[in-house]
């Protein structure tokens, strides 16, 4: 095994309360033998405690001894495995009320998502919902998983229709790469093995899916953008002069020799080189976290971004978002939020409500403007001073922030920007 | 040419830049080092993340005084090798001071009473952001952990009332008295942290490699002899060819039988193991909500 050859997968998991998802993750640890016999062993203790016939591979994924007793997931809880070919990484989101905040938030680094798809109720109102999400989110890959093929009788027909409905309604999705895989979770056809009950499927089981969607083009490599987010001053006998300027790639490749913009101050310069913790780099992309040194002494600080001059990012205060919100405190009007944006902090006012999503229709609501907890609107926003963003379907590193309520300083909100 | 990272490259960025966001966000952040090899790859880490500038924080290292003194050597070259600062915050002196009572008996452990020393530390040097070392594979209860978990003044973790965390931004604002744990290797699994501790080369104390050492066994988990712990009848002392897959207290911590004496071999050994390396940890064994109970009352 050649473990310095693995990439690294990040995905979501969504459905409705019962369409197999614990069982389904539960599934893939095992089939994968991620799964230790210490946690079996618990995992089948417990199972008998509650008096299941077999052993309940979703409990290997319930989190918290609250959530236990309650027989219910309410938070995004993560996951690992790996394959020798990749590293896995599972948000593990719930599918109740609170559903929204929690898959937003899992979504928001994930790579890919399975939508999950009772064969027996088809394409729900839920899974509708799910997908918007995972669109808004700016998820590249989706995998749809018609569970449960063995309560109809693993029929083809059931599969094909199920598909032919998605598809309709996907097409008005930004969604390029989609997968269809019909599976039992519960008996672990097409999951990692592929089923022998369903050999009209020529596809690939879901974990080939995973192990082998190509994700190198989900990071942005057009568009240079280098938030500083620290800045290196030794002033050691070793280093009396090092300035460099520490931060993880947002977009775009830098390189030494490369000609550079700060902004929002405009002043330009030239990299003189990028280091490595040490080591000198060639060249930088996202997601590397690097310090860049350059020609000149210029005055730069954490907020700060270089970008290059012939390829700038928006740089303005007043900003259109689509927010979901995610704190049980509502939304306020011309109320003032701390906002988070790369490595900027600063406030902003809320100016206007333009309208709010009903995920359920996916229509726009104008009458009724108000945007509690799970609401997904379209806002606008004054920052109180200039952010340097993108459009989030463009870059989402630098098409995010979040809104920080100034008293309790939670985060509230979650902005994609347009 | 294909730009993408592998996984211990995107791993080790990820770490680097919650590092560095504690460091601008913070006043004063403190590294919490148990010894053990996720507080090792940490301060790694750390060497690195600041580059050539010195790590803008102190260790700490919450003593039980029932270290190994592998691990105490070990702490105190790794100090000197690399010029960094060392808090040492003392269970037996929080006991002294009669802040925190010693358990009785013959499975008496000071992992409960150690988060009173920790969180006095915390407080006492004024520290509102610390590292751990703490990994979402390593227990149920960690799994919803955050990067920047938020403790009330009381040290307390809430589960319930975590803040959500989205894309890579961070919200460490908070109230006077409070505090964060950050915990840079969140995403981490054992195995990732092996490879890389191969991969970059990194000192870890002998411990973690197989050598001959009198032990004894206790409901199926081999002990180190030691003098913090009292033999009961049947418990008869052998010599085994063992080593540890992770590090705590002498009371607490298992030793496999293992002949694996090379990283290489270690990686191969983890990637055979059917049992989790916490299952070699008495004190997650007490009862299967345990490290979530200690999780709330402030322990790592
Ligand atoms: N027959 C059948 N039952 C399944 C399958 N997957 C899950 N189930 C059952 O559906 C119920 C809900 O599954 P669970 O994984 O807890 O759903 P979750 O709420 O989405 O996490 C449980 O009783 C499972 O055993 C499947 O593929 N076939």
């Amino acid at each position: 095994m050649n473990y310095l050859d693995m990439d690294l997968l990040r995905f979501t998991t969504a459905g409705s309360v019962d369409d197999g998802k614990s069982t389904l993750i539960g599934r893939l640890l095992y089939d994968s033998k991620s799964i230790f016999e210490d946690q079996l062993e618990a995992v089948e203790a417990s199972s008998k405690k509650r008096g299941d016939e077999y052993t309940n591979l979703a409990l290997l994924t319930d989190g918290l001894s609250a959530e236990r007793e309650q027989g219910i997931t309410i938070d995004v809880a993560y996951r690992y495995f790996s394959t020798p070919k990749r590293k896995f990484i599972i948000a593990d989101t719930p599918g109740h009320i609170q559903y929204t905040r929690n898959m937003v938030t899992g979504a928001s680094t994930a790579n890919l998502a399975i939508i999950l798809v009772d064969a027996r109720n088809g394409v729900a109102e839920q899974t509708k919902r799910h997908s918007f999400i995972a669109n808004l989110l700016g998820i590249k890959h989706i995998a749809l998983c018609v569970n449960k093929m063995d309560l109809v009788e693993y029929k083809k027909e059931v599969f094909e229709k199920i598909v032919d409905d998605y598809r309709a309604f996907s097409s008005k999705l930004d969604v390029p790469d989609i997968h269809y895989i019909p599976i039992s979770a519960l008996f672990g056809d097409n999951v990692v093995n592929k089923s022998e009950k369903m050999d009209w499927y020529q596809g690939a089981t879901l974990m080939h899916t995973l192990e082998n969607v190509q994700i190198s083009s989900d990071h942005n490599h057009v568009d240079s953008r280098f938030p500083v987010q620290y800045v290196l001053r030794p002033q050691s006998l070793e280093h009396p002069d090092y300035r460099g300027y520490a931060g993880r790639i947002a977009g775009g490749i830098f390189k030494p020799g490369d000609e550079v913009m700060v902004l929002p101050s405009g002043l330009t310069s030239k990299i003189s080189s990028i280091d490595q913790a040490g080591e000198q780099v060639s060249e930088a992309f996202a997601p590397m976290s690097v310090s860049i040194n350059l020609e000149d002494d210029l005055d730069i600080s954490r907020g700060d971004m270089l970008v290059k001059p012939d390829n700038q990012p928006h740089v303005g205060q007043d900003i259109d978002l689509m927010i979901c919100w995610l704190n049980p405190k509502k939304l306020a009007l011309n109320g003032k939020y701390g906002l988070r944006h790369t490595s900027r902090e600063a406030r902003c006012v809320i100016k206007e409500v333009k309208y709010k999503v009903d995920i359920n229709t996916l229509h726009r609501n104008e009458e009724s403007l108000e945007i509690g907890m799970n609401d997904i609107g379209r806002i606008k926003i004054r920052t109180t001073v200039p952010l340097c963003y993108d459009r989030y379907s463009r870059n989402r590193i630098t098409g995010s922030v979040i809104l920080v309520d100034e008293f309790t300083h939670e985060t509230v909100g979650a902005g994609m920007i347009l | 040419m294909y730009y993408a990272l592998r996984h211990l490259d995107e791993l080790e960025s990820e770490a680097i830049f919650i590092m560095r966001e504690t460091a601008a966000q913070f006043q004063k952040p403190v590294l919490l080092f148990s010894g053990g090899k996720d507080s090792i790859v940490m301060v790694h880490v750390a060497l690195k993340a600041f580059w050539p500038a010195k790590i803008p924080f102190a260790l700490m290292h919450v003593d039980t005084g029932h270290n190994f003194q592998e691990t105490l050597d070990f702490r105190d070259q790794l100090v000197e090798k690399h010029g960094l600062e060392l808090i040492i915050a003392s269970v037996q002196q929080s006991i002294d001071e009669g802040k925190a009572v010693d358990e009785k008996g013959p499975y008496a452990s000071r992992n409960t009473i150690q988060s009173i020393t920790l969180l006095d530390g915390i407080e006492k040097h004024g520290f509102d952001a610390a590292f751990g070392g703490g990994r979402r594979d390593e227990e149920k209860a960690r799994a919803k952990e955050r990067f920047f978990s938020h403790r009330d003044e009381f040290g307390q973790w809430d589960p319930k009332n975590q803040r959500p965390e989205l894309w890579n931004l961070f919200n460490g604002k908070k109230n006077i008295g409070e505090h964060f744990r950050i915990f840079p290797l969140s995403n981490w699994t054992e195995m990732d942290v092996w490879q890389y501790i191969a991969k970059e080369h990194i000192d870890i104390p002998n411990l973690y490699y197989s050598h001959k050492r009198k032990v004894f066994n206790r409901k199926g988990v081999w002990y180190a002899e030691n003098e913090f712990m009292t033999r009961l009848d049947g418990e008869e002392l052998v010599e085994k060819i063992v080593r540890f897959r992770t590090i705590g207290d002498m009371t607490c911590t298992g030793a496999v039988l293992s002949e694996a004496s090379t990283l290489s071999e270690i990686v191969q050994e983890v990637a055979s193991a059917r049992i989790t390396e916490r299952g070699t940890r008495a004190d997650d064994k007490r009862s299967e909500a345990a490290m979530e109970e200690r999780k709330k009352q402030g322990y790592f």
